[in-house]
């Protein structure tokens, strides 16, 4: 065996025979290995296990179908239309709310707009930022977390007492507080993944913490400090890759609410302005005329409830199949 | 086996109180579990002490002051002259060099979501000037090697192997820094019996092979048998009996030792039909509230008055050639007795 990195060609090749090979050659210290010859066959690990069982739940198929023609449609918008609804002539005032026909799957606004180009563009803005928060909310709760549950003592106290605070303000109440405050000051964009952020990382830090500690006490840990190992590296190689698993789950979860809390703060006013597109201030543009014409409404909702629905699916079946108690 | 004469670990009267606490905001110290209460000795080169006694008398706390993991109450551990418990930063990690564990579950002490090659390629991450960087990879196949694995499988992740196979690999990631001195810490305990013997020959050839000082901790003494040299008898903390495992085994001086061999199988079956046997009286008192003077009076058949006063000091006795802790030690032969 030459020296392959674990990604390059011979690395892959190595992989192969090791595994085609399995039954076959005994290995050397042979007890036992009735125990896992069935497994042997296949390379597995937590999620290389939890791939085999997610490819056969319809829910996750279903759902990871959705989010990616979403990602085209928020990176690519023009692959969907060709109407550019940021260019005024493309709306005819004179044609509001007229009903769908051929040029206009969706029909139009009430400003005579293109509803199907606009609900394709507003993707991106709830792609963006509920991508966005989540990532942010990621890093900021999940390094807490592991600080606080690996250190404990003072900062532990202190970060939990912190996060208790912020769970006795409902989300979308405090966001509408930091969004109407700092309105008009910053990108309106921007602003929503700010106010999102302080108010969600919270929740991480809860579930990265938990993680933590459990996974603080194991013997690999007590191992790798007899080594000699450090902080850091007990962070970050021992703890954080046993304790993601959770932490992914609950954040793909939480980006569906996320864009579900963005169209309200949109549709509330504090949320993304226009000219900008996004799904909740198309939604508080229609409601005043949804009794004589609903379809604007209607399809922006649509799409906010699938694309919010999709991410929550994915999440929930991702923990299922991460739970090995569940299989 | 017992070769060298400089000791390569010195412990001292060591101590591991851990504090009862009551009150959430005022933390008052109620009482203190005497997990490990005053335990000396001496372990030479290449020399294997076996540690063996019920379970929760303080083996495996003894072993993490011992490996640095746990701050002593008081006492000294020394090795090649220098106190560890003392030792910070850098020179605690060198010092640890010459430390190493083997833990008792093959199941947790290693990293599900690291491969072989991670896991006994860790500590030559950790200690950099150990081995070159290109070096690595074949180091540790020639770990897998000695310890009797296929080298090829450093790609494969721990739940890919058997439970014998993972403490081989846990028995890889110790030797790795080439330690003078292995704790063991019930190394066997978690496998089949059939794979017991393995382990142990495996741990007795990298002895020979390496020089290593072994301490094997195990809760019953047919286990630690075959490897020791010495053996020291454990009970709520203290030692109770130290000595050559030929005298501990052939006589016993400490009425708990001679309980625990006539509990120990032998393979004679004529030897079985003669033994006298000792049942032990109830459980071992809390570690927390130890009885006065011999700790093991609450237990044992021949207590007197005096056991309750005096508490009986670790020493070579009258009629005995090594250590025992009782007023009234006497040797008597539990195995072979007739
Ligand atoms: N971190 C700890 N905090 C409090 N008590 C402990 C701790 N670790 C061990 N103990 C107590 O110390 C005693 C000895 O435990 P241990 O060393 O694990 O025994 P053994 O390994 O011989 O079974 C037990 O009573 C146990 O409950
Ligand atoms: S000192 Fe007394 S109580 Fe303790 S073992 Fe000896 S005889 Fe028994
Ligand atoms: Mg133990």
């Amino acid at each position: 065996m030459s020296n392959p990195t674990p990604l390059d060609g011979p690395g892959l090749e190595e992989g192969k025979t090791m595994v085609a090979d399995a039954p076959a050659a005994p290995a050397p210290g042979r007890e036992g290995r009735r125990r896992h010859a069935k497994k042997e066959a296949k390379p597995a690990s937590l999620w290389t296990d939890a791939w085999h069982d997610l490819r056969r739940r319809p829910m996750f198929i279903i759902s990871v179908i959705i989010i990616l023609i979403l990602l085209v449609m928020a990176v690519w918008p023009s692959l969907f239309t060709s109407i550019d609804p940021f260019d005024a002539r493309t709306c005819d005032l004179s044609a509001a709310r007229q009903g769908p026909g051929p040029g206009h799957l969706f029909g139009r606004d009430n400003l005579g707009c293109d509803l199907y180009a606009r609900t394709i563009y507003g993707a991106r803005n709830s792609i963006v930022i509920g991508v966005l928060t989540t990532v942010l909310t990621a890093i900021i709760g999940g390094l807490f977390g592991i600080f606080a549950g690996y250190r404990g003592g003072a900062i532990d106290t202190l970060a939990s007492r912190i996060t208790e605070v912020f769970f006795a303000i409902p989300s979308v109440l405090g966001a509408l507080l930091i969004a109407s405050t700092l309105r008009g000051k910053y990108n309106s964009i921007l602003l929503v993944i700010l106010a999102l952020s302080v108010l969600g990382w919270p929740m991480v830090y809860r579930i990265m913490r938990a993680a933590v500690i459990t996974a603080k006490s194991q013997d690999f840990v007590v191992a790798a400090k007899a080594l000699g190992a450090g902080s850091g590296r007990i962070m970050f190689r021992h703890l954080l890759p046993n304790s993601l698993a959770s932490v992914i789950v609950v954040a793909t979860i939480n980006l569906g609410t996320y864009i579900a809390a963005e169209a309200a703060l949109s549709f509330l006013g504090v949320g993304v302005q226009s000219p900008d597109i996004s799904w909740g201030l198309m939604i508080a543009d229609a409601r005043d005329r949804f009794i004589t014409a609903p379809l604007p409404l209607v399809f922006p909702a649509l799409f906010l409830s699938i694309t919010v629905l999709a991410f929550i699916m994915m999440g929930d079946a991702v923990r299922d199949a991460l739970d090995p108690k569940l299989r | 086996m017992a070769s060298g004469s400089e000791p390569v670990l010195e412990v001292r009267d060591l101590v591991k109180h851990f504090p009862l606490t009551q009150g959430i905001l005022y933390k008052k110290q109620i009482g203190a579990i005497k997990a490990v209460d005053g335990v000396s000795f001496d372990l030479r080169k290449g020399e294997t002490l076996g540690i063996v006694g019920e379970s929760g008398c303080g083996k495996s706390t003894l072993a993490k002051v011992l490996m640095a993991l746990e701050q002593p109450t008081s006492g000294s551990v020394r090795i090649g002259g220098r106190d560890i418990s003392k030792a910070r930063g850098g020179e605690l990690k060198r010092m640890r060099r010459n430390i190493q564990m083997v833990m008792q579950d093959p199941y947790t002490s290693l990293n599900p979501r690291m491969t072989v090659g991670d896991i006994i390629g860790e500590p030559f991450e950790i200690h950099t000037d150990v081995a070159p960087k290109g070096d690595r990879r074949k180091k540790v196949q020639e770990l897998l090697e000695v310890v009797g694995l296929n080298p090829d499988h450093i790609n494969r992740y721990p739940h890919q192997f058997s439970g014998g196979q993972r403490q081989r690999i846990g028995i890889a990631r110790g030797l790795a820094l080439q330690p003078e001195v292995i704790v063991c810490d019930e190394p066997v305990s978690a496998l089949d019996v059939s794979i017991q013997a393995q382990v142990i020959n495996l741990l007795g050839r990298l002895q020979d092979e390496f020089g290593l000082a072994y301490i094997f901790i195990a809760h019953d003494l047919s286990v630690v048998r075959h490897i020791s040299d010495r053996v020291g008898v454990m009970y709520l903390g203290k030692f109770v009996e130290l000595g050559k495992d030929a005298e501990i085994y052939d006589r016993p001086a400490h009425p708990y030792t001679q309980a625990l061999l006539s509990a120990v199988p032998v393979p004679d079956p004529e030897g079985r039909e003669q033994r006298e046997r000792i049942i032990l009286q109830g459980d071992p008192p809390s570690p927390a509230n130890p009885p006065s003077g011999c700790r093991f009076r609450t237990r044992c058949w021949k207590a007197q008055e005096i056991c309750a006063k005096e508490e009986p000091l670790l020493q070579i006795r009258p009629g005995t050639a090594h250590m025992s802790a009782c007023h009234f030690a006497e040797t008597h032969d539990v195995v072979h007795a007739g």
